[in-house]
C-alpha cells in the first residue's frame, strides 16, 4: 500500500485505539458482567436490581428530574439565546458569563449549591436577614422531598443550561438574518417570527441539544449525591451505591445497563419526534 | 395613495456617512432604480425605507404617511431579497401566501390571491413543492410572488436578479417589467447593474458616496450625465472622457476642434462610444491598441493623444492594432465637464431633474 493510502488509517488509528480501549471494552465487559451470575449467564442481577427497595423510587426520580428539568432548559436556554443574538455591543462578553458554569465539574456545582442551601448556608442567612426564618432550616432532607427536589432542580439548571445554551446559539448563527426581517416586512410581529421562522429553522438544533442534555440527564449524579445523599436516590446513584457501598459490581453493571437502554430509547423518541425532512433546511 | 417622500435622510455608521441628507420623490406608480457601486448607500436607503434599518436623521412619508418610526410590517410595503429570503420551511404555496395569513385572510382569499401571483410568476407546477428543491430563478420567482400576492401599494427590491445567471437574466427582467407595470405598485429597485436600471425603470437615480448623483429618464442619463461618475457609470462601454485645451472658446485637440462654454484652460469632453465617426483625416488622432469584435459592433481601444478611449466602429470596420484613426465626434452629443468639479457644463449644480 502506498502512503497516501495508508495516511488515512494512520490519522484515525489514535482515535480509534482510544475508543476501543476506553468505551467498546468497557462496555462489553459491563454487558457481560451484568448478564453474568456466578460465572453463568443469568438474569439474576437484574432481577436483585428490580428487587431493591430503593428501586421503584429512583426510576421514578430520575425520571421526573428529567421530566422537570428538560423543558425548562429548553425554555430557558431559548429565551437567553434569543436575548444574547439581540445583543449588539457585548455579546461575546454575555455568552462567555453564561457559559462559566460548564466550566465547573458536577460534584463541584452540587457542592456551590450545598453551601448555599444547607441548614447553616447563604440561603438561610438571607432568608434570617430578612426575618423570614428564625433559626437554620433544613431545606435538603429527606422529611422535605419537596424542597430538596426543587434543590436539585435549581442546581441542575444552573449547571446544565449553558450547554444546550451554546448548541442553541449555534444553531442560530447558521439561520441568514434575512427570513426574519422577511417575516417582519410581510406582517410578523416579534412572537409571530419566533415561532414561524426562528423556531422551525432551529428544529435540527433543538434535536441535538435534546438528545445531548436528555442522555447527560439520565445520568445525574454527582450534584444530587452532594445535595441530598442518598435521601434522593437516582438511577446511576444506585449504580454507584452497589458497586461502592454494596460490592456488587453485577447489579452496579444492571443499573449501567439500564440507564443506557433509557438513554438510547429518549435517542430514538427524538429522533423520530424531532426528524426534519432535508428539503426544509436551507 | 401611495407616493414615498424620502425627506433629508441621513445614516451614520460610526464616524462614516452611508447617506448625506438625501431626499428623493417617488411618485404613485413609478418605478425608480437606485443605480451606483457597491458601498455607494443604495441598500441602506432602501433598507431605511422599509424600516429594517433605523436613520440616523430625516423622516420617510409613504403616500404622506409618516412612517420613519414605525416597525417595517406597519408601513404597508413588500420587498424582495437579493438571496430570495423564501422560507425553506414552507411550502411555495405557503410562501407565497406568508403575507396574507400575517393579515389574517381568509383561506378563499389567500387562495385567489396565491393562485393570481403565482400565475403571475408561472410557479403553479411548484406550488406544493419546498423551495429547497427549486432552481435560483424558480425562488426568485417565488419571492416576488410573495411580495405581489399581498397587493402592495410599495415594493421594494434588492438587487433581485443578481444572483441569476446572464440568460436567466435577461429573461426574469422583462417579465420582471410587465408584471411590475401591471400591478401599479410603487417600485424602488436597487441595482448595481447599469442595463437593469436603465432597462426596467422610469426613472435611474445614479448614488455615489451617500448622495444621489443625478436622477433622470434613463436615455436622458445615458445622454447628458450631469457628471463626469454618472457617464462613467452609465453606459458599455463607459463614456470616454478626453481632456482638450480651451483657448478663445474653442476646445481643440490634434486636429479637432469645437466651440465650447468655457474659460481658457482645459475641459473634459465626454463622448460615448458610438457617437465617434472615423474619418481619414481632420479629426482626433486615435492609436488603436485592441480591435474586439462584439458581433453588432468592433471596439476598438485605444489612445488619443495618450488618453485612453474607446471606440464603437461598424462590425465590418478594417482596422488593427498599431493603426492611426482620425475620430470625428458628433459634436451635439459630446458632454463638457469641468474636470475641477466634475460637473458637466450647463447642468445645475445639485443635478437632480
Amino acid at each position: 500500500m502506498s502512503r497516501s493510502r495508508l495516511l488515512p488509517y494512520l490519522l484515525i488509528g489514535p482515535a480509534t485505539v482510544f475508543l476501543l480501549a476506553l468505551f467498546v471494552a468497557p462496555l462489553v465487559q459491563t454487558i457481560a458482567l451484568a448478564f453474568t451470575h456466578d460465572g453463568a449467564a443469568s438474569l439474576a442481577n437484574f432481577a436483585k436490581m428490580v428487587g431493591d427497595l430503593n428501586f421503584g423510587l429512583s426510576i421514578r426520580n430520575t425520571f421526573l428530574l428529567v421530566l422537570t428539568v428538560i423543558p425548562l432548559q429548553l425554555c430557558l436556554a431559548l429565551a437567553m439565546a434569543m436575548m444574547v443574538q439581540k445583543l449588539e455591543k457585548g455579546r461575546d462578553l454575555v455568552l462567555w458569563i453564561l457559559i462559566i458554569p460548564l466550566g465547573a465539574s458536577d460534584l463541584a456545582a452540587g457542592l456551590v449549591w450545598l453551601s448555599i442551601l444547607q441548614d447553616r448556608g447563604y440561603f438561610n442567612t438571607v432568608l434570617n436577614m430578612l426575618g423570614l426564618v428564625d433559626g437554620p432550616v433544613n431545606w435538603l432532607s429527606y422529611e422535605t422531598p419537596v424542597s430538596l427536589f426543587v434543590g436539585v432542580v435549581l442546581a441542575e439548571l444552573w449547571r446544565a443550561t449553558a450547554i444546550v445554551l451554546v448548541i442553541l446559539i449555534a444553531g442560530l448563527q447558521l439561520i441568514p438574518k434575512e427570513y426574519a426581517e422577511a417575516a417582519e416586512i410581510f406582517g410578523a410581529d416579534a412572537w409571530t417570527r419566533f415561532r414561524r421562522i426562528t423556531l422551525p429553522l432551529l428544529k435540527p438544533s433543538i434535536q441535538s441539544a435534546l438528545i445531548l442534555r436528555t442522555v447527560l440527564a439520565f445520568e445525574v449524579f454527582a450534584v444530587v449525591y452532594a445535595l441530598s445523599g442518598r435521601n434522593f436516590p437516582v438511577l446511576v446513584g444506585e449504580a454507584y451505591a452497589w458497586q461502592h457501598g454494596n460490592q456488587n459490581n453485577g447489579v452496579a453493571a444492571a443499573y449501567a445497563i439500564l440507564v443506557m437502554a433509557i438513554s438510547l430509547a429518549a435517542t430514538v423518541v427524538y429522533i423520530k419526534a424531532l426528524a426534519t425532512r432535508p428539503e426544509t433546511q436551507p | 395613495m401611495a407616493g414615498i417622500t424620502i425627506d433629508r435622510i441621513e445614516k451614520r455608521f460610526g464616524a462614516v456617512a452611508a447617506l448625506r441628507e438625501l431626499s428623493l420623490e417617488v411618485a404613485d406608480g413609478e418605478f425608480i432604480a437606485l443605480l451606483g457601486p457597491s458601498g455607494c448607500g443604495k441598500t441602506t436607503l432602501l433598507r431605511i425605507i422599509a424600516g429594517l434599518e433605523q436613520q440616523t436623521a430625516g423622516r420617510i412619508r409613504i403616500g404622506g404617511r409618516d412612517v420613519s418610526a414605525l416597525p417595517p410590517r406597519e408601513r404597508g410595503l413588500a420587498m424582495v431579497f437579493q438571496n430570495y429570503a423564501v422560507f425553506p420551511h414552507m411550502t411555495v404555496y405557503e410562501n407565497v401566501a406568508f403575507g396574507l395569513r400575517m393579515k389574517g385572510a381568509s383561506d378563499a382569499d389567500v387562495k385567489t390571491q396565491v393562485e393570481r401571483a403565482s400565475g403571475l410568476l408561472h410557479i403553479e407546477p411548484y406550488l406544493e413543492r419546498y423551495p429547497a428543491k427549486l432552481s435560483g430563478g424558480q425562488r426568485q420567482r417565488v419571492a416576488v410572488a410573495r411580495a405581489l400576492a399581498v397587493q402592495p401599494a410599495v415594493l421594494l427590491m434588492d438587487e433581485p436578479l443578481s444572483n441569476l445567471d446572464a440568460l436567466l437574466r435577461l429573461e426574469m427582467r422583462s417579465e420582471l417589467k410587465s408584471v411590475l407595470a401591471a400591478s401599479g405598485a410603487t417600485t424602488v429597485y436597487v441595482t448595481h447593474d447599469q442595463t437593469e436600471a436603465m432597462g426596467l425603470a422610469d426613472r435611474v437615480a445614479v448614488m455615489h458616496e451617500g448622495v444621489i448623483e443625478q436622477i433622470d429618464r434613463p436615455q436622458a442619463l445615458y445622454e447628458r450625465p450631469a457628471t463626469r461618475f454618472v457617464g462613467g457609470f452609465v453606459g458599455s462601454p463607459p463614456m470616454n472622457f478626453i481632456d482638450m485645451p480651451v483657448s478663445g472658446g474653442a476646445a481643440r485637440l490634434g486636429a479637432f476642434s469645437s466651440p465650447v462654454a468655457a474659460g481658457d484652460g482645459l475641459v473634459t469632453a465626454g463622448i460615448r462610444a458610438e457617437d465617434i465617426a472615423i474619418s481619414d483625416s481632420g479629426g482626433l488622432p486615435f492609436d488603436v491598441v485592441v480591435c474586439e469584435p462584439l458581433g453588432a459592433t468592433l471596439l476598438l481601444t485605444g489612445r488619443i493623444e495618450g488618453q485612453l478611449a474607446r471606440v464603437a466602429a461598424r462590425p465590418d470596420a478594417r482596422v488593427r492594432p498599431g493603426d492611426r484613426l482620425s475620430l470625428s465626434p458628433a459634436l451635439d452629443r459630446i458632454v463638457w465637464i469641468d474636470p475641477q468639479s466634475g460637473r458637466s457644463l450647463g447642468a445645475s449644480p445639485g443635478a437632480a431633474a
